[in-house]
Parts: C-alpha cells; structure tokens; sequence
C-alpha cells in the first residue's frame, strides 16, 4: 500500500482495525479526540462497533465486558481518562483479559493541561492500578511507529491474556507523517475457550468459564498472583525491545529517552556530532518491560562518562535508568513538562556541562 | 538538508490545509515529512498555526523554534513570528489584512494580496492556495505540478472547486513573479 499523510490518533484507529479489532469504546478527551472522530465513521465501514459511553468509567467496564466474552477489543484516552480507567485495568489484568488501552499523555497532574507529556510513566510502568499487577507498556517515536505497535499490541494482549498499553504523547496524537499500513493480519480466531464467557452453547461445552477477581481464599489469590507474576517474567525475557542511535563506535555520553522526546535529542545528537562531539542514545521502545541489561551495556562502554535520562516529566524514567545502570555510571536527569519539550540547543546544553562536571 | 515552513493566521483561513497540502506534495516527492499542528486552547477565530517539516532524513525534533520560512496570513501571526525566522528565509506576508513589514532585512520578503487576488478569481476562500502556490513559486520546496495534484486530490470530493483552485494556484505563482 502507498504512504499517507495522517494524523497520529486517526493512524493509530486505523492500525487497530487492521489488526482485526472491531470493538471499539471510547471517551473524548484531548490530545487523542480524533481516534473516536474517525473510528465513529470508519467502524460502520467494517461493520464493527463503536459507542461512545457516558464517562472513562463506563466505557473502561465495557473492556473489560467484551474482554471477558472473548472479542478483541481497545480503547483510547488521555491521562485523566486514563486515571478513571485505571481500576477496570486492575480488574482486567486480574482476570486474565486481553485489551488494549491507548494513552496519548497530556500534562498533569490533575486537569493539567491539553499539550504534550510524558508524565504518566510511573502510572503506566509501575502501577496503573491497585494490586501487584503489569502492563506490557510500548511507547511509538513516530506515526508509523504507532502503527506498528497498535498491530501488534492485540497479538501480545492474548498471547499474555493481559492488558497492553500504547503510550504516547499529545506529539504523537496530533502530528500528520506519512504512514504505510501493514496488510490486514490474519486474524485467526484465538482459542479462548477454556477461559471466555462466550456461552456454552457457543463453545460447545458443558463446564461453565468465570471470568472473576475476586479471590477471597488467600492461597487462591497467592496463586493468581504468582501466575501473573509468571507472565510478567515472561514478558521480560521475550518482550524487551529498543533502538539505539549513534552508538556503534566510542561516545562520551548516553541519553536514553524514548518517544518524542527521542527525537528532540536525536537533533540534540546531530548537532553534537557536527561539533565533534559523539553522543550516543538508547531509546526504549518497550517500557516495561524496560531494557535494563541493554542499557547497562550501553552505560558501561568504556568511553561513555555520563548517562543523561530525557523526559517529558519531572524525572520518572530516571529511577529505571539508576537501576539499570547499577551506580556504574553518574546519572542524571533533564525535562521540562506541562507541555514544554526540551529543544535541542537545551540538550546540548545540558550534556555539555555534565561531561564538563563528570 | 531540512527545510521548516510555518503557517500562521487565523482560524478559518485554511491554514492547517496550507500545511497539510505542502507536506502531502513533499511526500510525494519521496521526501521525509511531518505536519505538527499546534493545539493548544484556542477560541473560534483565535489564532491558527502549524508547522511542516521537509528532510532527507527521518525528521528529528519535530518541535521548530525557528522556522526558515514563514507564510503570515494576519499581523498578529507576522508580529509573533516574523522575528523566529532564520536568516535567508522566505517571509510572506499576506498584504491583504497586514499593512506592516516584517521588520527584517536579512530575509526575503514577499507580500501577496491574497484576498483581493482570490477575490478576482470569484471565491475568496481560496486565498491560503493563493499564499502557498506564490510561496512555492518563490521557494521551489515542492514541485508545482505536485502542488496541483494534491490540490486536486484533496478536493477529490468537491470538484466544482478545483478548477478555482488551479486558477489560484496560477494567480499566486504570477503574484510571486512567476518560477525564478
């Protein structure tokens, strides 16, 4: 299929349709209004389903409804609506549900603001919800990217039966690149009979699925715990992915960043370069599970002096970059957020007098 | 080699669909590009901007504080923006509602009546393809047949105005002196 121009919130509407997600429910909210505004037209073409529910509350229950039934189903919202579906989250990763919840980050906390951030890092990574439970979190530099990652975040939601997020910031909702969509998956029917409330007359079956999460019995909900606990070890031995840029040789320092933000200090890394400077960056594409032992490697190379973690918030990722690089390396953070990037000339900056300190 | 170019004027003056049809034309030209929009509150008949960016290579900051080249459909846009542009850049000023100069002569300046321009042709809502065809005229960022294809593309399900269109696309490279 030829490039088009789109937008990153219709591009990733698109990707989910394409991935054979035909259950959409929704709240509006900006940065990512316009996935609702294009999939309310683009479901009826598929003949799937979108409804628009009465608040973030609602429609995160209607995941997990559909979920539980065994249909492949998503949603998408910004970080307030996010926090209101955070309980339903809970409740689906306790189930052992697959869905997909979209985040396009706006500044926070509270209403915040409408721009760009990244400020739910720690709600996505560390606990979105109440209990010991994970999200499979990725984070797209780029429309395509986001196109990529929707696709396959259905796959990894039933391969794992837990939610999977996509977190992106306003950027990424907002901006138009050129996208090339994947063909259509196939969509093979996932067998969920042991576990879906899809009927019995459905499923030919004669013993009744639950689809619960509520384990009053402590050695019973131990061991749901230590199932999840499993899944999310799994995840981390099969699911870590990211990019580096600028690193095959010697460098003097190491950015890790990831979406957006990315490629505000790949420009930052540009400039350095042409100045003689050799920066290089990790930028996590899986955020959790992060990749700890990549970037440990990356901050231990021999040369590199410094490890500079940029974000979009007031300094999230940083404690998972501290404890990747295990006190082998100085490192240290540097954001802005509320809707203020960091521009390039500010990255320089900062790198250029951490090297100068270390 | 990237190239910035900032659109900026009122709402309603079809200044996300100036950008939206460069950045389309550039794409089709194989080049990297990314339309960033600004969205922040804004009330009807507020200001509107958006950016597009042109590269060789995939785009990196997609955040530009200083653009090379800026189109200012409305003072308030050019006051804001004209002292952002780099050096050498194109500034065109829609002389239609701005009856100031950028205030810099390190740039190249070209103002355009849009409106009067559109008007002639018989509908002044194509005073944006007026400003960005004198634009690409003047600047040779995209390919003007690529430029009318879009146009033609993009107005694929209105087609009665597409042969205006065209007219205003012809009327804004003349209003730029025709192709260097």
């Amino acid at each position: 299929m030829a490039k088009v121009l789109m937008k990153g919130n219709e591009a990733i509407g698109e990707a989910a349709i394409r991935a054979g997600c035909l259950n959409y429910f929704a709240y509006p909210i900006t940065p990512q209004s316009e996935v609702a505004e294009y999939l309310s037209r683009r479901m009826g073409e598929v003949d799937g389903v979108f409804l628009q529910g009465e608040s973030e509350v609602a429609v995160s229950y209607m995941i997990f409804g559909a979920a539980g039934a065994g249909a492949r189903v998503f949603t998408t919202s910004s970080s307030p609506g996010i926090s209101l579906m955070s309980e339903a989250m809970s409740y689906i990763a306790a189930a052992q549900c697959p869905a997909v919840f979209v985040n396009i980050m706006r500044g926070g906390p509270g209403l915040g603001g409408i721009l760009p951030s990244q400020g739910d890092y720690f709600q996505a990574t560390k606990s979105v919800g109440h209990g010991d439970f994970r999200l499979l979190v990725m984070a797209p530099a780029s429309v395509q990217e986001a196109v990529e990652m929707t696709m396959q975040a259905f796959p990894l939601a039933e391969k794992y039966r837990n939610p999977v997020m996509i977190l992106g910031d306003g950027l990424i909702g907002q901006m138009m690149e050129p996208v090339e969509f994947p063909d259509h998956l196939k969509v093979e029917p996932v067998d969920n009979s042991s576990w879906a409330t899809s009927g019995m007359d459905h499923r030919g079956s004669k013993t009744r699925n639950l689809v619960k999460s509520l384990f009053l019995d402590p050695a019973a909900l131990n061991n749901n715990n230590l199932v999840l606990k499993a899944k999310y070890e799994r995840m981390q031995r099969e699911e870590v992915r990211w990019e580096t840029y600028n690193g095959d040789g010697d460098y003097d320092a190491l950015i890790v960043s990831y979406g957006t933000m990315s490629r505000v200090c790949r420009t930052a890394i540009d400039n350095m370069q042409a100045e003689g400077l050799t920066v290089a960056m990790l930028r996590p594409q899986t955020l959790f599970p992060f990749p700890e032992q990549a970037v440990y490697e990356a901050a231990t190379r021999e040369q590199c002096r410094v490890v500079i973690s940029v974000e979009m918030s007031m300094g999230q990722m940083v404690e998972d970059v501290q404890r990747s690089v295990k006190g082998h390396r100085p490192v240290q953070w540097y954001g802005k957020c509320g809707g203020e990037v960091p521009t390039p000339e500010e990255i320089v900056e900062v790198v250029t007098e951490s090297l100068a300190a270390n | 080699m990237q190239s910035e170019i900032m659109f900026a004027g009122f709402g309603g003056q079809g200044i996300l669909l100036s950008g939206k049809l460069l950045a389309l034309a550039a794409m089709e030209e194989g080049a990297e590009v990314c339309w960033i929009p600004s969205y922040g509150p804004e009330m009807r008949g507020g200001t509107a901007y958006c950016t597009v960016v042109i590269g060789d290579r995939p785009i990196g900051s997609p955040i530009i504080r200083n653009p090379r080249h800026l189109i200012a459909m409305n003072r308030p846009s050019l006051e804001k923006f004209a002292p952002v542009v780099k050096p050498e850049g194109v500034i065109l000023v829609n002389s239609s509602l701005i009856p100031i100069d950028s205030g810099r002569d390190d740039v190249d300046e070209l103002k355009v009546p849009t409106v009067e321009i559109a008007r002639e042709l018989g509908n002044v809502r194509c005073a944006n393809i007026v400003a960005l065809a004198a634009f690409v005229a003047r600047t040779q960022v995209v390919k003007l047949e690529n430029l009318r294809e879009c146009v033609k593309t993009e107005f694929a399900r209105k087609p009665k105005v597409i042969p205006v269109n065209m007219e205003a696309i012809e009327a804004g490279v003349k209003a730029a002196g025709g192709i260097p």
